[in-house]
Formats: C-alpha cells, sequence, structure tokens
C-alpha cells in the first residue's frame, strides 16, 4: 500500500481560511520545539514572538507600522497572482518609487506648500509603475517570464539607489556621508501619536485595502483578473485580453509598491539611505498568500507578520533568542501554509502499491 | 549589618502576608541597573559587534548582579533602530549604547523624547544633553598593520575591502596607505565598495576581485571574517577586523586590530550609578588601550615585527601621528605641508585619498 495524493473536486471554504491559521500553529509548535532544542526556553520565546507583542498596548503602534508597508505592497501584489502574474520584484518597485519622491523632495528643497508631500507620493506610484511596466512589456511583447525579470530589477534598483546616494543627490552638509538631506516638515508624512512611530501613511493603507476589495470584488475588471487568472481559456472566450491583464495588474501592484516606499521613506527614514531596502517586497510575497490573496487577509496577514518582526525583538532582549530566529519564523510560516495547503487542494489516498511495472 | 537587621525584622515581623515582606526586601536590595544595547551585525560576526559584545560581557562580569545587560542583533539603520531603542527604554533599560553610525539619526530623535534616559551613540555627530557620543581612534591602528603590509607584500598592491565612503572609512584607507608607501613607496591600495557592513558572501567575492587584480595582501572594513577566509584559501595575507580573528584563518591572520570597549562601557555604567554621568563626546585610541594590537602571526620576520611595535609605541608615546605631512591627495593637490599633522576636525570630515589610493 501506498499513500496518493488524489485532487478534491472542489476544496472547502472553511478548510480555505483555516490553512493559514493551520500554518502558524504549526510554526509556533515547531518554533518551540526548534528553540527548546536549541537551548532556549522555547514555549517562552514563540509566546514572546506572537502573544506578547499583541498584549502590550505600547507596542501597538509599531506593529501597524511595522504592517503598512507590508499590507500596502501584498495588496497589489495578491492582485497580480490571482491573474497568475507574479511579480517577484515588488522590493525594486519599493526602492524606484522612494527614489521618484525622494528626486521631487529635492528638488522642491526650501519649497513650502501643501502640494509638496502628495506630489512625491505622486512620484512614488508612477516610479513603482514604470519599473514595473518593465517586466510587463517584456512579458506580453517578447514572452519572457516576468518572474525573472522582476526580480532582477530590484537589483538594478538597488544599484541605482547606491549611485544617487552616493553620488549627485549626497547631502552637501553631511560629512560625506552617503545619504540625502533630511526631509523637510512640509515633505514628510505627518505623524498620528507623539513618542510613537505611527503616521498617516497607516491610514492610507487601510484606504488602500477597501479600494482594493472594492474594486476586486465588486467590478468588472476584478472580476476579469479572477477569471484570467482561474480560467485563462474562459477569458479568452469571453473577450478578456490576457496582455491587458498582466500589464494592468503589474502597474498597479508596482505602483503600490512604489507608494508604499515613498509614505516609508518619507515617514519613518525622513531621508534616503543605502539602508532604505530591508526586503519587504520579499516578505509581502508572504503576506500575499497568508491572506490568501485577498484584501482583509492580506491585512492579518500583515498584522501578523508585523506581530511576528517586533515579538522577535522582544524575544531576543527578554530569552536571547538570535535575530535569525525572525526569518527562520517567517520562513516556516510559508513552508507550512504551502504544505497545508497541498492537503487543502487534495485529500491522501491508500492506494495498492505498484509493484509492477507496465512496459 | 543594620540592613541585614532591618529586613530579617521585617521579613519575621511581616508573617501573615507573604508578598509584603518580599517587596520590602527587593527594594532594599536595589534592582540591577539596567543597561541596553543595540548591534547592527549579529552578535557572532567575529568583528565588530563581537567586539562590543565582548565589552558587553565584560561589563556585565565586573559588576555582577548589580546590573543587567541585554541587546537586540541585526538591527537595520533606520526606523528599526528607533523602535528598538524605544522599546529598550520602555523595558527599562536607563543607559542605552547604540553601536553602529547608522543609528544616530534614530537615536537622536528618541533621546529628545525620553530626557531621562542616557544614550550612548559610537562613532556620530550628534550630541545632547543625555546623548553623548564616544568613537576610537581605529585610524592608529590601521598605520601598523600599513606598515606590515607594506614590509610583507611582494606585488606591492594591497586589497581594502570598505563598507561605506564616510570619513571613519576613508581615515582608515588613507593611514593605511600612508603607512605602507612609507616602508614601499610604490605600494597601492585598490579600494572595493560594498554598500554594507556585514555580508559574508559580497565580503568574499570581493576579496578573490581584489586577489585577481594584483593585491597580495587584503584588509577590511567589513565586520565579517569572509575576506581573511578567502587568503587562507589562496594563501595570501590579511588582518583580522575588530577582533582577533587568528582562529579562523591561522596562516593568512598576521594580527587585527582589536577594539576594546570594555574600559568606556565599565566607566559609563559608574557614571550612571553615582549619578555623574555627562554627555560629551570621546575619542580612545592606542594609548587609552581601546584599540589594541593582536598578538603577531609567527610567520612575520621579526624586523617587520620590530617595524610594527616601533610605530605602535611611537602612537602611543605621542611623537608620531599617522597623518603626517607631507601628505597629497591622489589627484595630486596638497593636503598637507611637510610636518603639518592632520588634527582631528580634519579627520573626521576626510572625504579625499592620499596618493596612491585607488577607489
Amino acid at each position: 500500500m501506498r499513500l496518493k495524493l488524489e485532487p478534491r473536486k472542489a476544496s472547502s471554504r472553511l478548510a480555505l481560511y483555516a490553512a493559514p491559521v493551520a500554518a502558524i500553529a504549526l510554526t509556533m509548535l515547531t518554533g518551540m520545539v526548534l528553540f527548546t532544542f536549541m537551548g532556549f526556553r522555547g514555549a517562552t520565546a514563540v509566546f514572546e514572538i506572537f502573544i506578547q507583542p499583541l498584549l502590550q498596548p505600547e507596542r501597538w503602534p509599531d506593529i501597524a507600522v511595522k504592517a503598512s508597508p507590508l499590507v500596502m505592497i501584498a495588496t497589489g501584489l495578491a492582485i497580480g497572482f490571482r491573474a497568475n502574474v507574479w511579480n517577484i520584484g515588488a522590493e525594486g518597485q519599493y526602492i524606484v518609487g522612494a527614489i521618484a519622491g525622494t528626486g521631487v523632495a529635492l528638488a522642491t528643497y526650501d519649497t513650502e506648500g501643501w502640494w509638496v508631500l502628495p506630489l512625491m507620493l505622486l512620484a512614488g506610484i508612477v516610479g513603482g509603475a514604470a519599473w514595473a511596466a518593465i517586466p510587463a512589456l517584456l512579458r506580453i511583447r517578447l514572452r519572457v517570464s516576468e518572474i525573472l525579470t522582476s526580480l532582477m530589477l530590484t537589483y538594478v534598483a538597488l544599484q541605482l539607489l547606491y549611485y544617487l546616494v552616493r553620488g549627485p543627490w549626497r547631502d552637501p552638509e553631511g560629512y560625506n556621508f552617503p545619504q540625502t538631506r533630511m526631509f523637510s516638515e512640509a515633505q514628510t508624512v505627518p505623524n498620528l501619536l507623539e513618542g510613537t512611530q505611527l503616521h498617516w501613511g497607516v491610514l492610507l493603507t487601510l484606504v488602500v485595502v477597501f479600494i482594493a476589495w472594492f474594486v476586486m470584488s465588486r467590478t468588472l475588471s476584478g472580476y476579469q483578473v479572477r477569471v484570467v487568472g482561474l480560467a485563462p481559456m474562459a477569458a479568452r472566450l469571453g473577450g478578456f485580453s490576457e496582455n491587458r491583464t498582466v500589464v494592468m495588474t503589474m502597474l498597479v501592484s508596482g505602483a503600490l509598491a512604489g507608494l508604499a516606499g515613498m509614505v516609508e521613506c518619507s515617514a519613518t527614514f525622513g531621508q534616503l539611505t543605502p539602508q532604505f531596502p530591508v526586503n519587504y517586497g520579499f516578505t509581502a510575497i508572504i503576506v500575499a498568500f497568508l491572506g490568501r490573496l485577498h484584501p482583509v487577509g492580506v491585512l492579518i496577514g500583515g498584522l501578523a507578520l508585523a506581530t511576528s518582526y517586533i515579538g522577535a525583538d522582544i524575544a531576543q532582549t527578554a530569552s536571547s533568542l538570535p535575530q535569525a530566529a525572525t526569518g527562520l519564523i517567517q520562513a516556516m510560516m510559508l513552508f507550512f501554509l504551502l504544505g497545508v495547503d497541498i492537503f487543502v487542494a487534495n485529500r491522501v489516498r491508500l492506494a495498492p502499491s505498484l509493484t509492477q511495472h507496465a512496459s | 549589618m543594620a540592613a541585614i537587621l532591618d529586613r530579617r525584622m521585617l521579613l519575621a515581623g511581616a508573617g501573615a502576608s507573604a508578598a509584603l515582606p518580599y517587596l520590602g526586601a527587593r527594594a532594599l536590595a536595589a534592582d540591577p541597573l539596567k543597561v541596553g544595547f543595540i548591534y547592527v551585525g549579529p552578535v557572532g560576526d567575529f568583528g565588530y559587534t563581537h567586539a562590543h559584545d565582548v565589552a558587553r560581557k565584560k561589563t556585565q562580569d565586573f559588576y555582577g548582579d548589580k546590573i543587567k545587560t541585554n541587546y537586540v542583533e541585526n538591527v537595520p539603520e533606520g526606523p528599526d533602530a528607533e523602535r528598538v531603542l524605544r522599546q529598550l527604554a520602555q523595558e527599562g533599560n536607563a543607559l542605552i549604547f547604540a553601536t553602529s553610525f547608522g543609528f544616530m539619526n534614530a537615536t537622536a530623535k528618541v533621546a529628545k523624547t525620553l530626557p531621562k534616559v542616557y544614550f550612548e551613540h559610537a562613532t556620530g555627530y550628534m550630541r545632547g544633553p543625555n546623548l553623548a557620543t564616544y568613537n576610537a581612534r581605529f585610524y592608529e591602528g590601521r598605520a601598523v598593520i600599513g606598515t606590515i603590509a607594506g614590509m610583507m607584500s611582494k606585488t606591492g598592491v594591497g586589497g581594502y575591502v570598505a563598507s561605506f565612503p564616510i570619513p571613519e572609512v576613508v581615515m582608515g584607507i588613507n593611514c593605511f596607505t600612508l603607512a605602507a608607501r612609507k616602508v614601499n613607496p610604490k605600494f597601492q591600495t585598490k579600494v572595493l565598495w560594498l554598500s554594507t557592513w556585514y555580508d559574508p558572501a559580497k565580503e568574499a567575492d570581493a576579496a578573490k576581485a581584489l586577489a585577481d587584480q594584483g593585491a597580495d595582501i587584503i584588509t577590511q572594513h567589513t565586520d565579517s571574517p569572509a575576506p581573511l577566509q578567502v587568503c587562507e584559501q589562496k594563501g595570501l595575507y590579511g588582518f583580522g577586523q575588530a577582533s582577533d580573528m587568528s582562529s579562523i584563518a591561522p596562516k593568512a591572520h598576521l594580527t587585527a586590530i582589536v577594539d576594546n570597549w570594555a574600559p568606556y562601557y565599565i566607566g559609563r555604567v559608574k557614571a550612571v550609578m553615582d549619578n555623574t554621568w555627562k554627555t560629551g563626546d570621546t575619542w580612545w585610541g592606542l594609548k587609552q588601550d581601546t584599540v589594541q594590537i593582536a598578538p603577531y602571526n609567527p610567520a612575520m620576520p621579526d624586523n617587520v615585527k620590530k617595524a610594527a611595535d616601533d610605530v605602535k609605541n611611537a602612537i602611543i608615546a605621542g611623537t608620531l601621528h599617522p597623518v603626517t605631512g607631507p601628505v597629497s591627495d591622489n589627484k595630486g593637490t596638497q593636503r598637507l605641508k611637510d610636518g603639518e599633522k592632520a588634527t582631528d576636525e580634519m579627520l573626521e570630515k576626510m572625504d579625499w585619498y592620499v596618493e596612491g589610493v585607488q577607489s
């Protein structure tokens, strides 16, 4: 006898939503065992990573600030993933969005006016979308896989950032340190709560999530994206253009990544530095899947990931857990989610073992 | 004696209530002073962060249960640093050491909002009533290893794996090259910039590239032992960074510039305990034992050891300044006249390279 995976005709809705929860539970359990074997207080450490930040109100703003860029990027990515458009280079679009917005900030230095910040954010959107347009065009014109091109363009964006902050955009009063001037008050996304990092960009993320939900579930465009992803043949017969969907979803995900980049750059960094990229664009991929590619799910997934970031820092001081545990926890979440999904989509059956091979 | 008696009486007298005397005893024993550290790399980097953590442990051992130190490692230089600093303060740390240059803006920002917590920032230039800075004269050590490199190199080409072109790093490159050219006037230093403090894979690649360009001795201003491992494999010489790395590359490791932060940390903790903490800027070097030279590799000939010791002792005695004219930059402009010594201010703003540097 052997085990055999058989596709389910229809996977249950409950199982679909239970899968991310199960994945997190499995991550916690494995983490406990793993950390205990590594010589730490495993259960305590896992509690500190996943639960402790939720119990301390002074950590809530931190979670929101951390979740904000993840959720905004993942919302865009989820739209593309639904249409089988695999934008892996959100990190690059995030960087170029910040670069474009910083360009506006440096050009409007010493300028006061309410329009400066909106213009910076608009530049972020355009920059991110433009960077995503390259892999989109390569795919529809030359059939090049957007997975490769969008990923590779991330490294181009990184070098562009290094070049700018070291060369033309370097702060003239910054002792040769590779970073731009600090943004002025008019160029900074305002703070929401004194004594914390909470800023208006967090609310902007909530607005984006709402709009994404509305468009995806209530409009023809959203329907088109879903159909192209689920049934390409039917979409073609129905007159939906696959190329249009590719371009549209790439531009949207790029635009949101770019906007997230500019908001983060202005609200929390206050300048462009070589340390600006911290892989939010890649972590957002986990968030998108954890959120089942649904805007509201992405919001919850983003909060879960952000909690694990904050919690891992708590576990460092409280349980002396090494920082590498953060990466481990995040990787496990995606791993278990993909694993659990196999069982959601398939059933395990016992089948007679194959003793003879027909030739 | 009186205190002990009081405590016993308290304990005995309370009788029925268990919690009350416990609290009383605790108050008499005084809670340990909490001291926090944030690190840019992992404590296991064998280099810069490792050296800070060694000093943290020495400080902890020195004071025993009078203090409690804790740390957060791998903190990205940006808004995450701000969040972690605030978290450490909220967890009750009265004195916090931010050990990397890129934490400067975050530390300055948090220090302003938390006037009762003492902050110490390494290698920066922003100070405040509760924010002091400290640094070590690493460049003095660079003069010692530059002397060794000039005498040991057969090709007359040294490789320099560098992080960011900030004054701190630039002055190191210059002192290394000046010292090497003093013993071999044709010596050239080839510099590769990595835009990171810690990335073993990138550091190893850079060391290989430098070796391919003819460098037979490699030094670094990045934090991992990866370049030394490349030297060990290729039969080249190298130097440890921030910590003695001889265990990792016993043949290649000629010596190391060792950062010894413990005296400073112990002193600053005492200042907080005695209520005498004051802001300021401390820049100690070989003389104060903050910068140390690790034991020499037995493979080094005696005349090289002697030349290195002579430079070290002359710097300690104050008879030699590593940057003494005549000094010209690599574009041919004279920067220091014959016998003129570089001031601290000049070093802190250094953004030019001496003759012989190929950057």
